[in-house]
Protein backbone atom coordinates (compact mmCIF):
# COMPACT_ATOMS: atom_id res chain seq x y z
CA UNK A 1 0.00 0.00 0.00
CA UNK A 2 1.04 3.73 -1.17
CA UNK A 3 1.24 5.79 2.64
CA UNK A 4 0.81 9.36 1.23
CA UNK A 5 1.39 11.28 4.82
CA UNK A 6 3.29 9.51 7.83
CA UNK A 7 1.59 10.46 11.90
CA UNK A 8 4.25 9.25 14.46
CA UNK A 9 4.14 9.86 17.83
CA UNK A 10 1.72 12.27 17.54
CA UNK A 11 0.91 14.15 21.39
CA UNK A 12 -0.95 17.56 21.00
CA UNK A 13 -1.31 18.94 24.64
CA UNK A 14 -3.59 21.92 26.15
CA UNK A 15 -2.23 23.39 29.06
CA UNK A 16 -1.72 20.13 31.26
CA UNK A 17 -4.55 18.01 29.46
CA UNK A 18 -3.47 15.48 26.37
CA UNK A 19 -5.83 16.09 23.84
CA UNK A 20 -4.52 13.56 21.46
CA UNK A 21 -2.02 10.99 21.41
CA UNK A 22 -1.14 8.90 18.78
CA UNK A 23 1.39 6.61 18.08
CA UNK A 24 1.04 5.75 14.62
CA UNK A 25 -1.12 6.42 12.14
CA UNK A 26 -0.49 5.99 7.76
CA UNK A 27 -3.16 7.77 5.67
CA UNK A 28 -2.54 5.69 2.09
CA UNK A 29 -2.56 7.23 -1.51
CA UNK A 30 -6.30 8.00 -3.12
CA UNK A 31 -8.19 5.97 0.13
CA UNK A 32 -10.98 7.97 2.24
CA UNK A 33 -9.69 7.45 5.66
CA UNK A 34 -12.97 8.27 8.15
CA UNK A 35 -12.06 9.76 11.43
CA UNK A 36 -14.90 8.61 13.97
CA UNK A 37 -16.01 9.01 17.67
CA UNK A 38 -18.04 11.29 19.46
CA UNK A 39 -17.00 14.65 20.51
CA UNK A 40 -13.86 15.64 22.41
CA UNK A 41 -12.30 12.72 20.87
CA UNK A 42 -9.44 14.16 19.42
CA UNK A 43 -10.65 14.21 15.68
CA UNK A 44 -10.62 17.63 15.00
CA UNK A 45 -7.00 18.09 16.43
CA UNK A 46 -6.17 15.49 14.80
CA UNK A 47 -7.50 16.81 11.53
CA UNK A 48 -5.77 20.59 12.09
CA UNK A 49 -2.20 18.86 12.92
CA UNK A 50 -3.14 17.22 9.70
CA UNK A 51 -3.97 19.93 7.70
CA UNK A 52 -0.51 21.69 9.62
CA UNK A 53 -2.55 24.42 11.78
CA UNK A 54 -1.55 23.10 14.48
CA UNK A 55 1.54 22.43 16.03
CA UNK A 56 1.95 19.46 17.70
CA UNK A 57 3.74 19.03 20.72
CA UNK A 58 5.86 16.44 20.56
CA UNK A 59 6.17 13.60 17.42
CA UNK A 60 5.41 14.36 13.72
CA UNK A 61 3.15 14.79 10.76
CA UNK A 62 4.70 14.12 7.27
CA UNK A 63 4.38 13.38 4.08
CA UNK A 64 6.00 10.00 2.77
CA UNK A 65 9.21 11.22 0.90
CA UNK A 66 9.24 14.88 1.83
CA UNK A 67 10.92 15.37 5.20
CA UNK A 68 12.01 19.33 5.03
CA UNK A 69 8.76 21.39 4.07
CA UNK A 70 8.63 24.66 5.20
CA UNK A 71 5.09 25.78 7.42
CA UNK A 72 3.49 27.15 3.96
CA UNK A 73 4.91 24.38 1.19
CA UNK A 74 3.22 22.04 3.74
CA UNK A 75 -0.61 23.55 3.79
CA UNK A 76 -0.07 24.27 0.29
CA UNK A 77 0.09 20.45 -0.13
CA UNK A 78 -3.03 19.94 1.52
CA UNK A 79 -7.29 22.03 1.17
CA UNK A 80 -9.64 21.75 3.75
CA UNK A 81 -13.16 21.82 4.16
CA UNK A 82 -14.99 23.21 7.83
CA UNK A 83 -18.55 22.54 8.93
CA UNK A 84 -18.85 26.11 8.32
CA UNK A 85 -18.31 26.70 4.65
CA UNK A 86 -16.26 30.48 5.70
CA UNK A 87 -16.86 32.13 2.31
CA UNK A 88 -16.24 35.58 1.14
CA UNK A 89 -18.14 38.50 0.65
CA UNK A 90 -17.89 38.24 -3.05
CA UNK A 91 -19.52 35.89 -6.41
CA UNK A 92 -19.63 31.82 -6.01
CA UNK A 93 -16.90 31.49 -9.12
CA UNK A 94 -14.22 34.30 -6.84
CA UNK A 95 -14.43 32.50 -3.87
CA UNK A 96 -13.98 29.33 -5.33
CA UNK A 97 -10.80 30.96 -6.74
CA UNK A 98 -9.92 31.85 -3.88
CA UNK A 99 -7.32 29.16 -2.73
CA UNK A 100 -5.38 29.62 -6.79
CA UNK A 101 -5.02 32.89 -6.36
CA UNK A 102 -2.82 32.18 -3.32
CA UNK A 103 -0.69 29.85 -5.10
CA UNK A 104 -0.62 32.74 -8.14
CA UNK A 105 -2.30 30.57 -10.77
CA UNK A 106 -2.33 32.38 -14.06
CA UNK A 107 -6.06 33.90 -14.29
CA UNK A 108 -6.97 31.45 -17.32
CA UNK A 109 -5.64 28.40 -15.74
CA UNK A 110 -7.51 29.42 -12.60
CA UNK A 111 -10.77 30.12 -14.24
CA UNK A 112 -10.38 27.13 -15.84
CA UNK A 113 -10.04 24.88 -12.88
CA UNK A 114 -12.62 26.76 -11.11
CA UNK A 115 -15.29 26.43 -14.15
CA UNK A 116 -14.34 22.32 -14.13
CA UNK A 117 -15.08 22.09 -10.53
CA UNK A 118 -18.14 23.83 -10.47
CA UNK A 119 -19.44 22.00 -13.18
CA UNK A 120 -18.48 18.54 -11.15
CA UNK A 121 -20.26 19.97 -8.01
CA UNK A 122 -23.42 21.04 -9.95
CA UNK A 123 -23.32 24.93 -9.32
CA UNK A 124 -22.19 26.36 -12.81
CA UNK A 125 -25.62 27.99 -12.66
CA UNK A 126 -24.78 30.05 -9.46
CA UNK A 127 -21.69 31.11 -10.61
CA UNK A 128 -22.47 35.08 -10.74
CA UNK A 129 -24.61 34.68 -7.34
CA UNK A 130 -23.07 36.54 -4.31
CA UNK A 131 -22.00 33.98 -1.48
CA UNK A 132 -24.33 35.33 1.17
CA UNK A 133 -27.52 35.00 -0.47
CA UNK A 134 -26.69 31.22 -1.12
CA UNK A 135 -28.72 28.15 0.67
CA UNK A 136 -26.35 26.08 3.64
CA UNK A 137 -25.81 23.08 0.89
CA UNK A 138 -25.06 25.40 -1.88
CA UNK A 139 -22.63 27.35 0.32
CA UNK A 140 -21.17 23.90 1.25
CA UNK A 141 -20.65 23.03 -2.41
CA UNK A 142 -18.45 26.09 -3.16
CA UNK A 143 -16.84 25.11 0.16
CA UNK A 144 -16.02 22.06 -1.68
CA UNK A 145 -15.10 23.31 -5.27
CA UNK A 146 -12.93 25.55 -3.56
CA UNK A 147 -10.97 23.19 -1.69
CA UNK A 148 -10.90 20.60 -4.62
CA UNK A 149 -9.94 22.90 -7.22
CA UNK A 150 -6.75 23.05 -6.16
CA UNK A 151 -6.08 19.48 -6.76
CA UNK A 152 -3.62 19.13 -3.76
CA UNK A 153 -2.60 15.79 -2.59
CA UNK A 154 -4.93 15.20 0.65
CA UNK A 155 -8.02 17.04 1.17
CA UNK A 156 -9.42 17.11 4.81
CA UNK A 157 -12.74 17.70 5.97
CA UNK A 158 -14.24 18.18 9.23
CA UNK A 159 -17.95 17.75 9.88
CA UNK A 160 -18.77 19.08 6.73
CA UNK A 161 -22.64 18.41 6.15
CA UNK A 162 -23.40 18.24 10.03
CA UNK A 163 -25.05 21.66 9.69
CA UNK A 164 -27.10 20.94 6.68
CA UNK A 165 -30.44 19.53 6.56
CA UNK A 166 -30.75 16.05 6.13
CA UNK A 167 -32.16 15.44 2.34
CA UNK A 168 -29.89 17.96 1.80
CA UNK A 169 -26.79 16.10 3.41
CA UNK A 170 -27.70 12.60 2.05
CA UNK A 171 -27.50 14.48 -1.82
CA UNK A 172 -24.34 16.12 -0.92
CA UNK A 173 -22.88 13.09 0.54
CA UNK A 174 -23.84 10.78 -2.69
CA UNK A 175 -22.09 13.68 -4.71
CA UNK A 176 -18.94 14.02 -2.84
CA UNK A 177 -18.78 10.17 -2.62
CA UNK A 178 -18.96 10.47 -6.57
CA UNK A 179 -16.25 12.85 -6.89
CA UNK A 180 -13.84 11.29 -4.58
CA UNK A 181 -14.21 7.47 -5.97
CA UNK A 182 -13.60 9.91 -9.89
CA UNK A 183 -10.70 11.47 -8.94
CA UNK A 184 -9.23 9.17 -6.35
CA UNK A 185 -8.74 11.79 -4.55
CA UNK A 186 -6.94 10.94 -1.20
CA UNK A 187 -8.92 12.48 2.01
CA UNK A 188 -9.16 12.11 5.72
CA UNK A 189 -12.97 13.10 6.94
CA UNK A 190 -14.21 13.86 10.50
CA UNK A 191 -17.72 12.84 11.36
CA UNK A 192 -19.24 11.39 14.47
CA UNK A 193 -22.04 9.87 12.56
CA UNK A 194 -21.77 6.06 11.41
CA UNK A 195 -23.65 6.26 8.62
CA UNK A 196 -21.54 8.73 7.16
CA UNK A 197 -18.69 6.74 7.96
CA UNK A 198 -20.48 3.98 6.38
CA UNK A 199 -21.47 5.91 3.38
CA UNK A 200 -17.78 7.66 2.54
CA UNK A 201 -15.03 5.86 4.05
CA UNK A 202 -12.49 2.62 2.77
CA UNK A 203 -10.93 2.48 6.14
CA UNK A 204 -12.27 4.36 9.74
CA UNK A 205 -10.38 5.23 12.83
CA UNK A 206 -12.52 5.39 15.48
CA UNK A 207 -11.28 7.25 18.39
CA UNK A 208 -12.11 8.33 22.01
CA UNK A 209 -10.79 10.60 24.78
CA UNK A 210 -7.66 11.27 21.96
CA UNK A 211 -6.70 8.01 21.27
CA UNK A 212 -7.19 5.93 18.55
CA UNK A 213 -9.45 2.89 19.52
CA UNK A 214 -8.92 0.88 16.22
CA UNK A 215 -8.28 1.32 12.54
CA UNK A 216 -10.00 -0.89 9.56
CA UNK A 217 -12.22 -1.63 6.73
CA UNK A 218 -15.70 -0.19 7.37
CA UNK A 219 -17.24 -3.73 7.82
CA UNK A 220 -14.52 -4.54 10.23
CA UNK A 221 -15.51 -2.03 12.58
CA UNK A 222 -19.11 -2.86 12.05
CA UNK A 223 -18.96 -6.23 13.03
CA UNK A 224 -15.67 -6.83 15.09
CA UNK A 225 -15.42 -4.08 17.18
CA UNK A 226 -11.98 -4.55 19.60
CA UNK A 227 -13.05 -2.25 22.40
CA UNK A 228 -16.25 -2.07 24.70
CA UNK A 229 -16.30 2.07 23.78
CA UNK A 230 -16.24 0.99 19.46
CA UNK A 231 -18.64 -1.56 19.99
CA UNK A 232 -21.05 0.89 22.14
CA UNK A 233 -20.28 3.26 19.17
CA UNK A 234 -21.15 1.21 16.42
CA UNK A 235 -24.24 0.82 17.68
CA UNK A 236 -23.66 -2.43 20.12
CA UNK A 237 -25.99 -1.49 23.40
CA UNK A 238 -25.56 -4.65 24.86
CA UNK A 239 -22.23 -4.85 26.79
CA UNK A 240 -21.71 -7.14 29.39
CA UNK A 241 -19.12 -8.28 31.88
CA UNK A 242 -18.73 -11.73 32.37
CA UNK A 243 -16.00 -14.87 32.95
CA UNK A 244 -15.63 -17.87 30.82
CA UNK A 245 -17.27 -21.10 33.10
CA UNK A 246 -17.13 -23.43 30.70
CA UNK A 247 -15.48 -24.05 27.10
CA UNK A 248 -16.08 -27.00 24.49
CA UNK A 249 -15.19 -26.59 20.84
CA UNK A 250 -15.77 -23.10 19.67
CA UNK A 251 -18.48 -22.60 21.93
CA UNK A 252 -17.75 -21.05 25.30
CA UNK A 253 -20.31 -20.37 28.17
CA UNK A 254 -20.40 -17.27 29.83
CA UNK A 255 -21.17 -16.47 33.02
CA UNK A 256 -22.72 -13.01 34.41
CA UNK A 257 -23.89 -12.94 37.40
CA UNK A 258 -26.31 -15.97 37.83
CA UNK A 259 -26.85 -15.82 34.26
CA UNK A 260 -25.10 -18.31 31.72
CA UNK A 261 -24.69 -16.96 28.18
CA UNK A 262 -23.40 -19.20 25.23
CA UNK A 263 -20.91 -17.79 22.63
CA UNK A 264 -19.33 -18.79 19.63
CA UNK A 265 -15.66 -18.27 20.82
CA UNK A 266 -12.49 -19.77 21.73
CA UNK A 267 -11.04 -18.43 25.24
CA UNK A 268 -9.55 -20.60 28.05
CA UNK A 269 -12.05 -21.00 31.46
CA UNK A 270 -11.56 -18.04 33.61
CA UNK A 271 -11.16 -15.34 30.72
CA UNK A 272 -12.84 -11.96 31.89
CA UNK A 273 -14.29 -10.74 28.44
CA UNK A 274 -17.06 -8.46 27.69
CA UNK A 275 -20.68 -10.09 25.90
CA UNK A 276 -21.04 -8.14 22.72
CA UNK A 277 -24.98 -8.32 21.44
CA UNK A 278 -26.55 -6.09 18.99
CA UNK A 279 -30.19 -4.91 19.74
CA UNK A 280 -31.50 -6.14 16.49
CA UNK A 281 -29.94 -9.70 17.42
CA UNK A 282 -32.47 -10.47 19.82
CA UNK A 283 -36.15 -11.86 19.53
CA UNK A 284 -38.63 -11.97 21.86
CA UNK A 285 -41.35 -14.80 23.13
CA UNK A 286 -43.96 -14.25 25.12
CA UNK A 287 -43.16 -16.36 28.40
CA UNK A 288 -46.58 -18.14 27.32
CA UNK A 289 -45.68 -18.69 24.12
CA UNK A 290 -44.69 -22.25 22.56
CA UNK A 291 -40.86 -21.34 21.16
CA UNK A 292 -40.28 -22.32 17.74
CA UNK A 293 -37.37 -24.69 17.77
CA UNK A 294 -34.63 -22.73 16.28
CA UNK A 295 -30.50 -22.74 16.66
CA UNK A 296 -30.83 -20.40 18.64
CA UNK A 297 -28.87 -21.45 21.95
CA UNK A 298 -29.60 -18.63 24.34
CA UNK A 299 -32.97 -18.16 26.09
CA UNK A 300 -33.20 -16.02 28.83
CA UNK A 301 -36.38 -14.82 30.81
CA UNK A 302 -36.80 -10.93 31.49
CA UNK A 303 -39.40 -8.81 32.72
CA UNK A 304 -39.93 -5.57 30.59
CA UNK A 305 -38.48 -2.70 32.60
CA UNK A 306 -39.00 -0.02 29.56
CA UNK A 307 -40.44 0.62 26.31
CA UNK A 308 -38.82 4.25 24.45
CA UNK A 309 -39.78 4.17 20.70
CA UNK A 310 -36.88 4.86 18.50
CA UNK A 311 -37.51 6.20 14.90
CA UNK A 312 -39.54 3.44 13.17
CA UNK A 313 -38.72 1.05 16.16
CA UNK A 314 -39.16 0.34 19.70
CA UNK A 315 -36.28 0.17 22.14
CA UNK A 316 -37.30 -2.60 25.06
CA UNK A 317 -35.32 -2.92 28.12
CA UNK A 318 -35.35 -5.98 30.06
CA UNK A 319 -34.14 -7.83 33.41
CA UNK A 320 -32.86 -11.15 33.38
CA UNK A 321 -29.85 -10.88 36.30
CA UNK A 322 -28.32 -9.07 33.53
CA UNK A 323 -29.54 -5.80 31.51
CA UNK A 324 -30.43 -6.21 27.96
CA UNK A 325 -31.80 -4.13 25.26
CA UNK A 326 -33.83 -5.55 22.24
CA UNK A 327 -35.12 -3.23 19.05
CA UNK A 328 -38.70 -4.34 18.34
CA UNK A 329 -41.03 -3.37 15.53
CA UNK A 330 -44.26 -1.90 16.10
CA UNK A 331 -46.16 -5.17 14.53
CA UNK A 332 -44.28 -7.01 16.73
CA UNK A 333 -44.89 -5.16 19.69
CA UNK A 334 -48.43 -5.05 19.26
CA UNK A 335 -48.25 -9.16 18.16
CA UNK A 336 -47.08 -10.16 21.33
CA UNK A 337 -48.42 -7.34 23.57
CA UNK A 338 -45.52 -6.56 24.68
CA UNK A 339 -45.66 -3.84 27.89
CA UNK A 340 -43.80 -2.89 30.98
CA UNK A 341 -43.61 -5.56 33.71
CA UNK A 342 -44.39 -8.46 31.31
CA UNK A 343 -42.22 -11.97 31.34
CA UNK A 344 -40.66 -12.36 27.64
CA UNK A 345 -38.28 -14.97 26.23
CA UNK A 346 -35.09 -13.19 24.99
CA UNK A 347 -33.54 -15.53 22.21
CA UNK A 348 -30.29 -14.84 20.12
CA UNK A 349 -27.59 -17.14 18.48
CA UNK A 350 -24.55 -17.93 20.52
CA UNK A 351 -23.03 -16.82 16.58
CA UNK A 352 -24.58 -13.32 17.37
CA UNK A 353 -22.35 -12.42 20.23
CA UNK A 354 -19.14 -10.87 19.72
CA UNK A 355 -16.60 -11.42 22.36
CA UNK A 356 -14.23 -9.03 23.77
CA UNK A 357 -11.37 -10.00 25.90
CA UNK A 358 -11.36 -7.71 28.96
CA UNK A 359 -7.73 -7.10 28.95
CA UNK A 360 -8.06 -4.99 25.52
CA UNK A 361 -10.81 -3.66 27.02
CA UNK A 362 -8.25 -1.74 28.96
CA UNK A 363 -6.89 0.34 26.62
CA UNK B 1 -30.96 86.15 12.55
CA UNK B 2 -29.26 88.62 10.09
CA UNK B 3 -25.96 87.44 11.45
CA UNK B 4 -26.30 84.11 10.01
CA UNK B 5 -27.99 85.39 6.43
CA UNK B 6 -24.85 88.04 6.43
CA UNK B 7 -22.51 84.90 6.84
CA UNK B 8 -24.11 82.83 4.24
CA UNK B 9 -23.92 85.94 1.68
CA UNK B 10 -20.09 86.69 2.67
CA UNK B 11 -19.47 83.11 2.62
CA UNK B 12 -20.53 82.64 -1.20
CA UNK B 13 -19.14 85.90 -1.78
CA UNK B 14 -15.14 84.89 -0.23
CA UNK B 15 -15.44 81.64 -2.25
CA UNK B 16 -16.88 83.24 -5.76
CA UNK B 17 -14.39 85.43 -5.15
CA UNK B 18 -11.78 83.25 -4.01
CA UNK B 19 -10.27 85.08 -1.78
CA UNK B 20 -6.43 84.10 -0.98
CA UNK B 21 -6.52 84.06 2.76
CA UNK B 22 -9.29 82.15 3.00
CA UNK B 23 -8.10 79.87 -0.16
CA UNK B 24 -4.90 79.51 2.48
CA UNK B 25 -6.43 78.64 5.46
CA UNK B 26 -8.45 76.04 3.09
CA UNK B 27 -5.56 74.25 1.51
CA UNK B 28 -3.42 74.64 4.98
CA UNK B 29 -6.40 72.65 6.99
CA UNK B 30 -6.94 69.96 3.84
CA UNK B 31 -3.06 69.42 3.83
CA UNK B 32 -2.63 68.85 7.32
CA UNK B 33 -5.71 66.95 8.35
CA UNK B 34 -5.22 65.02 5.41
CA UNK B 35 -1.52 64.04 5.87
CA UNK B 36 -2.38 63.29 10.03
CA UNK B 37 -5.23 60.95 8.85
CA UNK B 38 -2.35 59.36 6.33
CA UNK B 39 -0.15 58.56 8.71
CA UNK B 40 -2.39 57.27 11.55
CA UNK B 41 -3.74 54.70 8.71
CA UNK B 42 0.41 54.02 7.95
CA UNK B 43 0.16 53.31 11.18
CA UNK B 44 -3.29 52.15 12.73
CA UNK B 45 -3.43 49.36 9.75
CA UNK B 46 -0.16 47.66 10.89
CA UNK B 47 -0.43 48.20 14.67
CA UNK B 48 -4.01 47.66 14.35
CA UNK B 49 -4.31 44.56 12.96
CA UNK B 50 -1.36 43.35 15.49
CA UNK B 51 -3.77 44.17 18.22
CA UNK B 52 -6.30 41.84 16.31
CA UNK B 53 -5.02 39.36 15.31
CA UNK B 54 -2.70 38.11 17.44
CA UNK B 55 -2.41 36.84 21.00
CA UNK B 56 -0.14 38.20 23.41
CA UNK B 57 -0.62 38.45 27.19
CA UNK B 58 -0.92 41.89 27.49
CA UNK B 59 -3.10 42.36 24.55
CA UNK B 60 -6.30 43.51 25.92
CA UNK B 61 -4.15 46.22 28.40
CA UNK B 62 -2.90 47.58 24.54
CA UNK B 63 -6.40 47.64 23.17
CA UNK B 64 -8.08 49.25 26.30
CA UNK B 65 -5.07 52.29 25.84
CA UNK B 66 -6.27 52.75 22.00
CA UNK B 67 -10.12 52.72 23.36
CA UNK B 68 -8.76 54.99 25.82
CA UNK B 69 -7.08 57.11 22.90
CA UNK B 70 -10.45 57.16 20.78
CA UNK B 71 -11.68 59.47 23.13
CA UNK B 72 -8.68 61.62 24.19
CA UNK B 73 -9.23 65.42 24.88
CA UNK B 74 -7.93 67.49 21.65
CA UNK B 75 -6.79 70.12 24.41
CA UNK B 76 -4.75 67.53 26.16
CA UNK B 77 -2.47 66.28 23.52
CA UNK B 78 -2.44 70.22 22.99
CA UNK B 79 -0.71 70.36 25.95
CA UNK B 80 1.36 66.98 25.60
CA UNK B 81 3.09 68.12 22.45
CA UNK B 82 3.13 71.65 23.19
CA UNK B 83 5.41 70.34 26.26
CA UNK B 84 7.49 68.69 24.25
CA UNK B 85 7.50 70.65 21.71
CA UNK B 86 8.10 74.09 23.69
CA UNK B 87 11.42 75.92 23.19
CA UNK B 88 12.66 74.84 26.82
CA UNK B 89 11.04 71.59 26.48
CA UNK B 90 12.88 67.89 25.52
CA UNK B 91 12.38 68.59 21.58
CA UNK B 92 12.57 72.17 21.64
CA UNK B 93 16.12 72.06 19.51
CA UNK B 94 13.63 70.91 16.99
CA UNK B 95 11.92 74.10 16.64
CA UNK B 96 8.63 72.75 15.58
CA UNK B 97 6.38 74.60 18.18
CA UNK B 98 3.79 77.32 16.20
CA UNK B 99 4.32 75.19 12.61
CA UNK B 100 1.98 73.34 10.39
CA UNK B 101 4.42 69.67 11.09
CA UNK B 102 3.40 70.23 15.34
CA UNK B 103 -0.47 70.74 14.17
CA UNK B 104 0.27 67.14 12.13
CA UNK B 105 2.02 66.04 14.83
CA UNK B 106 -1.17 66.81 17.35
CA UNK B 107 -3.74 65.68 14.73
CA UNK B 108 -1.88 62.22 14.20
CA UNK B 109 -2.25 61.42 18.27
CA UNK B 110 -5.83 62.49 17.83
CA UNK B 111 -6.76 60.37 14.83
CA UNK B 112 -4.53 57.41 15.42
CA UNK B 113 -6.16 55.84 18.01
CA UNK B 114 -9.45 56.28 16.43
CA UNK B 115 -8.21 54.36 13.17
CA UNK B 116 -6.19 51.84 15.18
CA UNK B 117 -9.16 51.25 17.73
CA UNK B 118 -11.46 51.33 14.56
CA UNK B 119 -9.46 49.20 12.48
CA UNK B 120 -9.65 46.29 15.57
CA UNK B 121 -12.76 46.31 16.15
CA UNK B 122 -13.07 45.80 12.17
CA UNK B 123 -11.15 42.93 11.94
CA UNK B 124 -12.21 40.71 15.22
CA UNK B 125 -15.95 41.26 13.77
CA UNK B 126 -14.88 38.63 11.33
CA UNK B 127 -15.56 34.82 12.45
CA UNK B 128 -11.78 34.23 13.98
CA UNK B 129 -12.31 30.88 11.61
CA UNK B 130 -12.49 32.51 8.73
CA UNK B 131 -8.10 32.80 9.03
CA UNK B 132 -7.68 28.93 9.61
CA UNK B 133 -9.64 28.80 6.53
CA UNK B 134 -7.62 31.04 4.74
CA UNK B 135 -4.44 29.23 5.61
CA UNK B 136 -6.08 26.15 5.22
CA UNK B 137 -6.30 27.14 1.65
CA UNK B 138 -3.05 27.71 0.92
CA UNK B 139 -2.65 31.88 2.01
CA UNK B 140 0.59 33.14 3.47
CA UNK B 141 0.22 35.06 6.64
CA UNK B 142 0.74 37.93 4.11
CA UNK B 143 -2.09 36.88 1.96
CA UNK B 144 -3.87 36.26 4.95
CA UNK B 145 -4.19 39.63 5.81
CA UNK B 146 -5.14 40.79 2.70
CA UNK B 147 -7.70 38.42 2.63
CA UNK B 148 -9.10 39.73 6.17
CA UNK B 149 -8.56 43.70 5.41
CA UNK B 150 -10.62 43.12 1.96
CA UNK B 151 -13.35 41.09 3.99
CA UNK B 152 -13.55 43.91 6.58
CA UNK B 153 -13.33 46.63 3.97
CA UNK B 154 -16.83 48.34 4.77
CA UNK B 155 -15.69 49.25 8.50
CA UNK B 156 -12.48 49.90 7.56
CA UNK B 157 -13.71 52.87 5.46
CA UNK B 158 -15.11 53.89 8.45
CA UNK B 159 -11.75 53.85 10.45
CA UNK B 160 -10.82 56.33 7.51
CA UNK B 161 -13.84 58.52 7.98
CA UNK B 162 -13.80 58.66 11.32
CA UNK B 163 -10.07 59.44 11.58
CA UNK B 164 -10.25 62.01 9.21
CA UNK B 165 -13.32 63.51 10.73
CA UNK B 166 -11.37 63.29 14.23
CA UNK B 167 -8.86 65.68 12.96
CA UNK B 168 -10.62 68.07 10.61
CA UNK B 169 -12.82 68.95 13.33
CA UNK B 170 -10.62 69.73 16.40
CA UNK B 171 -9.32 73.26 17.26
CA UNK B 172 -8.05 72.39 20.44
CA UNK B 173 -4.77 71.32 19.95
CA UNK B 174 -4.26 72.96 16.54
CA UNK B 175 -4.61 76.49 18.45
CA UNK B 176 -2.50 75.25 21.25
CA UNK B 177 0.49 73.81 19.15
CA UNK B 178 -0.10 75.83 15.95
CA UNK B 179 -0.59 79.14 17.80
CA UNK B 180 -3.12 80.02 14.97
CA UNK B 181 -0.29 82.77 12.69
CA UNK B 182 -1.74 84.63 10.23
CA UNK B 183 -0.38 82.85 6.57
CA UNK B 184 1.58 80.01 8.55
CA UNK B 185 -0.57 77.74 11.06
CA UNK B 186 -3.89 79.62 10.38
CA UNK B 187 -6.68 76.64 10.12
CA UNK B 188 -10.48 76.47 9.44
CA UNK B 189 -11.45 75.65 13.31
CA UNK B 190 -8.78 78.28 14.60
CA UNK B 191 -9.34 81.09 12.04
CA UNK B 192 -13.40 80.07 13.15
CA UNK B 193 -12.51 80.40 16.78
CA UNK B 194 -10.84 84.12 16.34
CA UNK B 195 -13.78 85.34 14.44
CA UNK B 196 -16.24 84.24 16.46
CA UNK B 197 -13.61 85.97 19.42
CA UNK B 198 -13.36 89.00 17.65
CA UNK B 199 -17.58 89.15 17.46
CA UNK B 200 -17.00 89.32 13.16
CA UNK B 201 -19.63 86.67 13.09
CA UNK B 202 -20.76 86.79 9.16
CA UNK B 203 -17.00 85.20 8.24
CA UNK B 204 -17.15 82.88 11.07
CA UNK B 205 -19.94 81.43 8.96
CA UNK B 206 -18.34 81.90 5.95
CA UNK B 207 -15.60 79.84 7.22
CA UNK B 208 -17.82 77.10 9.64
CA UNK B 209 -19.75 76.34 5.62
CA UNK B 210 -16.89 76.10 4.23
CA UNK B 211 -15.78 73.13 6.76
CA UNK B 212 -18.32 71.59 6.69
CA UNK B 213 -18.51 71.39 3.27
CA UNK B 214 -15.11 69.87 2.51
CA UNK B 215 -15.90 67.43 5.16
CA UNK B 216 -19.01 66.82 3.00
CA UNK B 217 -17.39 66.25 0.04
CA UNK B 218 -14.33 64.26 1.61
CA UNK B 219 -16.86 61.83 3.31
CA UNK B 220 -18.57 61.45 0.13
CA UNK B 221 -16.10 61.29 -2.11
CA UNK B 222 -14.83 58.07 0.63
CA UNK B 223 -18.20 56.74 1.13
CA UNK B 224 -18.94 56.63 -2.86
CA UNK B 225 -16.01 54.56 -2.69
CA UNK B 226 -16.92 52.47 0.01
CA UNK B 227 -20.29 51.67 -0.94
CA UNK B 228 -18.92 50.41 -4.51
CA UNK B 229 -16.96 48.07 -2.76
CA UNK B 230 -20.11 46.31 -1.31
Amino acid sequence: MDTLLEIRNLAIMAGQNRILNLPELDVNRNEVLVLLGPNGAGKSTLLQAAAGLIKPTSGSVRFSGFSRLSDLEYRRKVSTVFQSPLLLTDTVRNNIATGLSFRGLSRKETYERVDRWMDLLHISHIKDRQARVLSGGEAQRVSLARAFCLETELILMDEPFSAVDAPTRQELLDDLRGVLSKTSQTCMYVTHDIDEALTIGDRVAVMFGGDLHQIGPVQTIFNHPKTPEVAAFMGVENIIPGVVAQANENIVSIKSGNTIVESVGNLPVGSSVFICLRPEDITLYTAEEEIRPSTARNRLLCRITSMVHQGSLIRVEMDSGIRLIALVTRPSVQELGLDVGRQVYAVFKASAIHLLPAKSANL
Amino acid sequence: MQNLVDGIVKAFQLLIQGDPEVIRITLLSLQVSGLATIISLLLGLPIGTFLALVNFPTKRFWISVINTGMALPPVVVGLIVSIFLWRSGPLGDLHLIYTPTAIVIAQVLISFPVAAGLIISALQQLDPRLRIQMLGLGASKIQMVLVLWKEARLPMFAAIIAAFGSVISEVGASMMVGGNLEGHTRVLTTAIVLETSRGVFASAIALSIILIGIAFLVNLGLTTIQQRNR
